[in-house]
C-alpha cells in the first residue's frame, strides 16, 4: 500500500481540525493561539507541498516559501505586540483585555 | 514499504504533538511539542521530497521562531492557572466547529476532488532531479517581484518589531554617535589665561 | 388702437401703484386725485372703444401684446380682445367704478385706511378689466384670480373685526373651490386643443364636442361637457351660484362702496361674462347648458326667499344680488347670452345705484344698519330716497325702467327654451320677479317710510349726505332708469354682438322673439299680456300691505310659519352644512393623516423608526464587538466554516 495524495491531505486536515479546536481551547493564551495560528499555516503548507509534488508543479513551493515568509513576519510582530502588551499590563491574559469593546 | 510506514509513524507523531501543543498545561511545553510537530513536518516533506522547504523549515522555524517563542515565554511571567481557567467552556464549541469542518474537508477530499490524482501512485524522482533548483528557477524569474515583496515584508516585520520593543529609559548612558561626529573643538577645550606663578 | 387698450388696463393699475406704494407722501386728496383719473382716463377711452366698435363698426380686435412663455408649443400670451361684448362691459366696469371712486371720498371720510382703499379699487379695476379684454385663458385666470384676490383684501378691509376677517377667510375658500374647477376645466381645453388661445380654442370647439374621456374607466363623458361643467363651477363660485353663493352675504362685512363695486355690478358678474364669452364651447353641450339653467334658476329664487327675511339693510340687497346673478345665469343657460349680458349691465347700473343708496343710509344712520329700527327717512334724505326708489322700481321690473326691459326678455327668453329643465326654470324665475318685488319693496318701506323707529340722538344728526354721494346716486339712477330704452333693440334682438356671442340656430331663443320685438313702447305694452308686471305689483303691493298698512300680520304670518322663518333665517344650512360636513369633515380628514400618515408612517415609522432601527440594530451588534480577542477569532474561524459550506453547496 502506498502513500497517496489523500493521505496527505486527510494528514492536513486533521492537523487543521486539530489546531482549530487548539485557538477554542486556548482562548486566554495568547501566546498558544500564536502557536495554534503557526499549526494551521503548516497544515495548509502541507496541502500546497502535497500537491505540488503531486501535479508536479514548483508554484506550490514557492508559495509555501512565502507562506513561511509571511508567518515568520507574524509571530515576530505577534511576540513582540505581545512583549509591549506585558510591559504596559502586567498580563497577556485575554480575558482582561476588553478595550476595543463598543 | 518503508516509505508508507515512515508516514504513518511520522503522521502518528506529528498529530501527537500537535495535540500536545493545544493540551498543554504550560507554555513552553507547548513551544517544545510544536519544534516536535514541526521537526515531524519537515521529515514528511522530505518524503515529498521537497527538501530545501524542509531545510528551511527546520532552520528558519525550529532555529529562529520557536526559540523566540521560547524566549518570550520565559520573559513573560505568565500566570499559568488563572490562563487555564475555563479551558473546557468552549470545547463544545470548539467541537461543533472542528467537526463541521472535518466534515466538509472530507466531503472535498473524497467526493470533490475529480480530476486530482488523489489515489496516483508516487513515481520516485531520480537523483538527478534537484528541487531546490527547480525551486530556484521559478523563484528568481517568474515571482522575481513577489520574492522581493517578502523581503521587503521581512524587513518590515523587522523594523516593526524593534520599534514596537525598543523603549527609552531615562538615564541610561548610551553613545551619540551624531553628537560625537559634530563635536567641536570648542566644546572641548577651555583655553584659560593665567598668570605665570613667580616663585 | 391697441396703445388705447393698453392704457385702458394700465391706467387703474399706475393709480393703485401710485396710491398703494406713495399713499403717505401724496396724501388723501393725492390718493383720491390720481386714482379718480387713472379710472376716468379709462371710463373715457373706453367709451371712445365702445363708440368706435358699436357705431363705426370697427372689426374685432384680437392681439397679442407680449409673449410671456412659450413651453412644448403652449404659448402664453399677454393679449387682448375687444369686440363689442368686451366694449360693454368695459364701459359698465369703468363708469361703475369711477362713480364708485367719487362716492368714495365721502363715505371713507374718516377711515384711515383712506389711500389703501382707493389703491384698491383701482387695483380692482385693472384686475377687472385684464379679465375682461382677455384673449387667452390664461389671461383670464389671472384677471379671475386678481379679482379674487381684490375682493379679498376689500372685505377685510377692516381688518380689526373679527367678523371681516372670518368673512374675507370665507370668500377666498368659497371662490378657490369654484377657481379650482376653472383651472381644471382650463387644463381639459389645453389638453383636448393644445391652445390656450380663444380663437384657437373656439375654432376647434365643433371637432372637441365629438371627443371623449373617461372620467372613470368604463364611463365615456363628452370633453366638451365636462369642460363646460368645470368652467361654470368656476363661474358658481365667482358669481355665487348655489351652493357656492354662501360668501356673497359675508362679504357685506366691507365697506359698501365695494359691495356695490365688486359685490353687485362688477366682480360678480365675472362668471356670467366668461360663460357668455365661452359661448362658443357652452353652445356645443345641451348637457352643460341644462345645468347652468337649473343652477341658475333655483339660484334665482330661492336665495330671493332668504331676502324677505333679512333686516340688515346690505345683506337684503346682496340676497337681491344673488337672485339677479341667478336670473343672468339662467339666460345663459337658455342660450340667451345676449340678454344675459344685458341684464349685467342693466343690475350693474341698478344694483350699485341701490348698494350705494343704502351705503348713503347707513352714513346718515351713523352706520345703523337694522332695517327695523329706521323709517320714515324719505323727508330727511330726498335725495337718497328718490334714487333708491329709482332702483327698486328698476330691481322689480317696473315697465319703462331699465330692469324691466332686460328682466322681462330675460323670462320670455327662457319660457321659449326647450331644453331640459327649461319649464321648472320658468316657472322659478316667474315665482321669483314676485318675491324681488316682495324684498324690494319691504325694504324701500320699512327704510323710507313708515313710522320713526330710530333712536333720539340719531335723529338730532340726520341730515342728506354730502354731494360726492349723492353725485353718483344721480349718476347711476339715470342709467338705472332710462339706459334699457336705446339698448335693447340692438343688444338684444339686434346684431350688436355679432360674432362676438355664438348661437347655434336650434338654440336661438332670441331670434325667436326677436320677431314680435318692435320698438321699446310696444314691448311694454306686450308686456301686460304677460303675468310679470302683475306679479311684480302684486309683490309691491303684498310688501305695502304687510309691512306699512298693517304690520301686525306680518308678525302673524311670521309666528305662523315658524319652520320656515327658522329654515330660511338659518339660509337653508347652507352655512352650518359646510361648517359641520366639510370643514369639520376635511379637518378630521386632515388630522386623520396628520395622526396616521405623518406622525404614526412617516414621522414614527419611517424618520424617528428608522433612526430606531439603527440604534437598535447597534444596541444589538454592539454585543458582538465584546473586546475579546478569542470572540473575534471565533467569528473569524466559525466565518470560514460557514463560507466553505457555501461555497460547496452552492458550486
Amino acid at each position: 500500500m502506498m502513500v497517496t495524495l489523500s493521505h496527505y491531505l486527510t494528514l492536513s486536515a486533521l492537523l487543521f481540525t486539530i489546531s482549530i479546536a487548539g485557538i477554542f481551547l486556548n482562548r486566554k493564551n495568547v501566546i498558544v493561539l500564536l502557536m495554534c495560528v503557526e499549526l494551521l499555516l503548516l497544515a495548509v503548507n502541507f496541502n500546497f507541498i502535497a500537491f505540488s509534488r503531486y501535479l508536479d508543479d514548483p508554484a506550490g513551493q514557492v508559495f509555501v516559501f512565502f507562506i513561511l515568509t509571511v508567518a515568520a513576519a507574524e509571530s515576530a510582530i505577534g511576540l513582540a505586540i505581545l512583549v509591549v502588551l506585558f510591559r504596559s499590563r502586567r498580563s497577556i491574559n485575554v480575558q482582561e483585555l476588553d478595550v476595543l469593546k463598543g | 514499504m518503508f516509505t508508507t510506514f515512515l508516514f504513518y509513524a511520522l503522521s502518528t507523531v506529528l498529530l501527537a504533538a500537535a495535540i500536545g501543543v493545544i493540551t498543554a498545561r504550560n507554555p513552553v511545553y507547548a513551544a517544545l511539542f510544536l519544534i516536535l510537530a514541526f521537526v515531524a513536518s519537515a521529515v514528511l516533506w522530505l518524503l515529498l521530497e521537497a527538501e530545501f522547504l524542509a531545510i528551511v523549515l527546520v532552520l528558519v522555524y525550529v532555529g529562529a521562531v520557536m526559540v523566540l517563542f521560547l524566549f518570550v515565554v520565559m520573559m513573560l511571567d505568565i500566570n499559568v492557572t488563572t490562563m487555564r481557567e475555563g479551558f473546557l467552556r468552549y470545547a463544545p464549541v470548539g467541537a461543533i466547529v472542528a467537526g463541521i469542518i472535518v466534515l466538509e474537508l472530507a466531503y472535498v477530499i473524497w467526493f470533490r476532488s475529480d480530476g486530482l490524482p488523489v489515489g496516483a501512485q508516487l513515481v520516485p524522482r531520480d537523483g538527478a532531479y534537484s528541487s531546490t533548483e527547480e525551486l530556484g528557477k521559478v523563484l528568481y524569474t517568474q515571482y522575481l517581484y513577489p520574492f522581493e515583496l517578502a523581503g521587503m515584508l521581512l524587513l518590515l516585520a523587522i523594523v516593526a518589531a524593534i520599534l514596537l520593543t525598543m523603549r527609552h529609559r531615562p538615564g541610561l548612558k548610551v553613545q551619540d554617535v551624531a553628537e560625537q561626529v559634530k563635536v567641536q573643538r570648542g566644546d572641548r577645550v577651555r583655553m584659560v589665561q593665567m598668570k605665570s606663578e613667580s616663585e | 388702437m391697441e396703445r388705447i387698450y393698453l392704457a385702458i388696463v394700465l391706467c387703474p393699475l399706475f393709480a393703485a401703484l401710485v396710491a398703494g406704494l406713495f399713499g403717505r407722501q401724496i396724501g388723501r386728496a393725492g390718493a383720491h386725485t390720481v386714482t379718480i383719473l387713472g379710472v376716468g382716463a379709462s371710463f373715457g377711452l373706453s367709451l371712445l372703444v365702445l363708440k368706435d366698435q358699436w357705431l363705426e363698426g370697427a372689426a374685432a380686435f384680437n392681439g397679442t401684446v407680449y409673449t410671456w412663455a412659450v413651453v412644448d408649443g403652449v404659448t402664453m400670451n399677454v393679449g387682448f380682445l375687444v369686440d363689442r361684448l368686451t366694449a360693454l362691459m368695459m364701459v359698465v366696469v369703468t363708469s361703475v367704478s369711477l362713480m364708485v371712486h367719487v362716492y368714495t371720498i365721502g363715505y371713507m371720510h374718516d377711515d384711515p385706511g383712506y389711500q389703501r382703499f382707493f389703491s384698491y379699487i383701482s387695483l380692482f379695476t385693472f384686475a377687472m378689466l385684464t379679465l375682461v379684454m382677455a384673449n387667452n385663458f390664461l389671461q383670464l385666470f389671472f384677471g379671475w384670480e386678481a379679482v379674487g384676490l381684490v375682493s379679498y383684501l376689500l372685505i377685510g378691509f377692516w381688518y380689526t373685526r373679527p367678523t371681516a376677517i372670518v368673512a374675507n377667510l370665507k370668500a377666498f375658500l368659497v371662490n378657490r373651490v369654484g377657481d379650482f374647477g376653472f383651472l381644471l376645466g382650463i387644463a381639459l381645453i389645453l389638453m383636448a386643443t393644445g391652445s390656450l388661445d380663444y380663437a384657437t380654442v373656439f375654432a376647434r370647439a365643433p371637432e372637441m364636442s365629438t371627443q371623449t374621456i373617461e372620467l372613470w374607466s368604463g364611463a365615456p363623458w363628452s370633453v366638451m361637457t365636462v369642460a363646460c361643467l368645470l368652467l361654470f363651477v368656476g363661474a358658481m363660485g365667482k358669481s355665487a351660484q348655489m351652493p357656492l353663493h354662501v360668501w356673497l352675504p359675508d362679504s357685506m362685512e366691507g365697506p359698501t362702496p365695494i359691495s356695490a363695486l365688486i359685490h353687485a355690478a362688477t366682480m360678480v358678474t365675472a362668471g356670467v361674462f366668461m360663460v357668455a364669452r365661452m359661448s362658443p364651447l357652452f353652445e356645443y353641450s345641451e348637457t352643460a347648458l341644462s345645468v347652468v339653467l337649473v343652477i341658475g334658476a333655483t339660484t334665482a329664487l330661492f336665495t330671493g326667499f332668504l331676502g324677505v327675511v333679512q333686516n340688515d339693510i346690505k345683506r337684503v340687497v346682496a340676497y337681491s344680488t344673488l337672485s339677479q346673478l341667478g336670473y343672468m345665469t339662467a339666460a345663459l343657460g337658455a342660450s340667451a347670452y345676449a340678454v344675459g349680458v344685458f341684464h349685467l349691465m342693466t343690475h350693474a347700473f341698478f344694483k350699485a345705484l341701490l348698494f350705494l343708496a343704502a351705503g348713503s343710509v347707513i352714513v346718515a344712520m351713523h352706520h345703523e344698519q337694522d332695517i327695523r329700527k329706521m323709517g320714515g327717512l324719505r323727508k330727511y334724505l330726498p335725495i337718497t330716497w328718490l334714487t333708491c326708489l329709482i332702483g327698486t322700481l328698476s330691481l322689480i321690473g317696473f315697465p319703462g325702467f331699465s330692469g324691466f326691459f332686460s328682466k322681462d326678455a330675460l323670462i320670455e327668453a327662457v319660457g321659449h327654451a326647450d331644453r331640459a329643465g327649461a319649464t321648472y326654470a320658468w316657472w322659478c324665475l316667474l315665482i321669483g320677479v314676485f318675491v324681488t318685488a316682495l324684498y324690494s319693496f319691504r325694504m324701500y318701506f320699512l327704510v323710507f317710510h313708515g313710522p320713526e323707529r330710530l333712536d333720539a340722538e340719531t335723529k338730532a344728526h340726520l341730515h342728506e349726505s354730502p354731494w360726492v354721494i349723492t353725485l353718483p346716486l344721480v349718476l347711476l339712477a339715470i342709467p338705472s332708469a332710462i339706459v334699457g330704452w336705446p339698448t335693447i333693440a340692438p343688444v338684444v334682438f339686434g346684431d350688436y354682438f355679432g360674432s362676438a356671442i355664438m348661437v347655434l340656430e336650434r338654440n336661438d331663443v332670441l331670434g325667436e322673439l326677436a320677431g314680435e320685438f318692435h320698438g321699446p313702447w310696444a314691448y311694454i305694452l306686450h308686456a301686460f299680456s304677460a303675468p310679470i308686471p302683475y306679479l311684480a305689483l302684486a309683490g309691491a303691493l303684498t310688501a305695502w300691505y304687510l309691512y306699512l298698512r298693517n304690520p301686525g300680520l306680518a308678525e302673524t304670518v311670521r309666528l305662523r310659519f315658524r319652520w320656515l322663518h327658522t329654515l330660511l333665517m338659518n339660509k337653508y344650512y347652507f352655512d352650518d352644512f359646510n361648517d359641520k360636513v366639510l370643514a369639520r369633515g376635511s379637518r378630521g380628514l386632515g388630522n386623520l393623516f396628520w395622526q396616521l400618515g405623518d406622525v404614526l408612517v412617516i414621522d414614527g415609522g419611517l424618520v424617528n423608526g428608522s433612526a430606531r432601527l439603527v440604534g437598535w440594530a447597534a444596541q444589538v451588534s454592539r454585543q458582538l464587538q465584546s473586546g475579546y480577542l478569542y470572540h473575534y477569532a471565533f467569528a473569524m474561524i466559525i466565518g470560514l466554516a460557514v463560507m466553505v459550506g457555501w461555497l460547496l453547496l452552492g458550486a
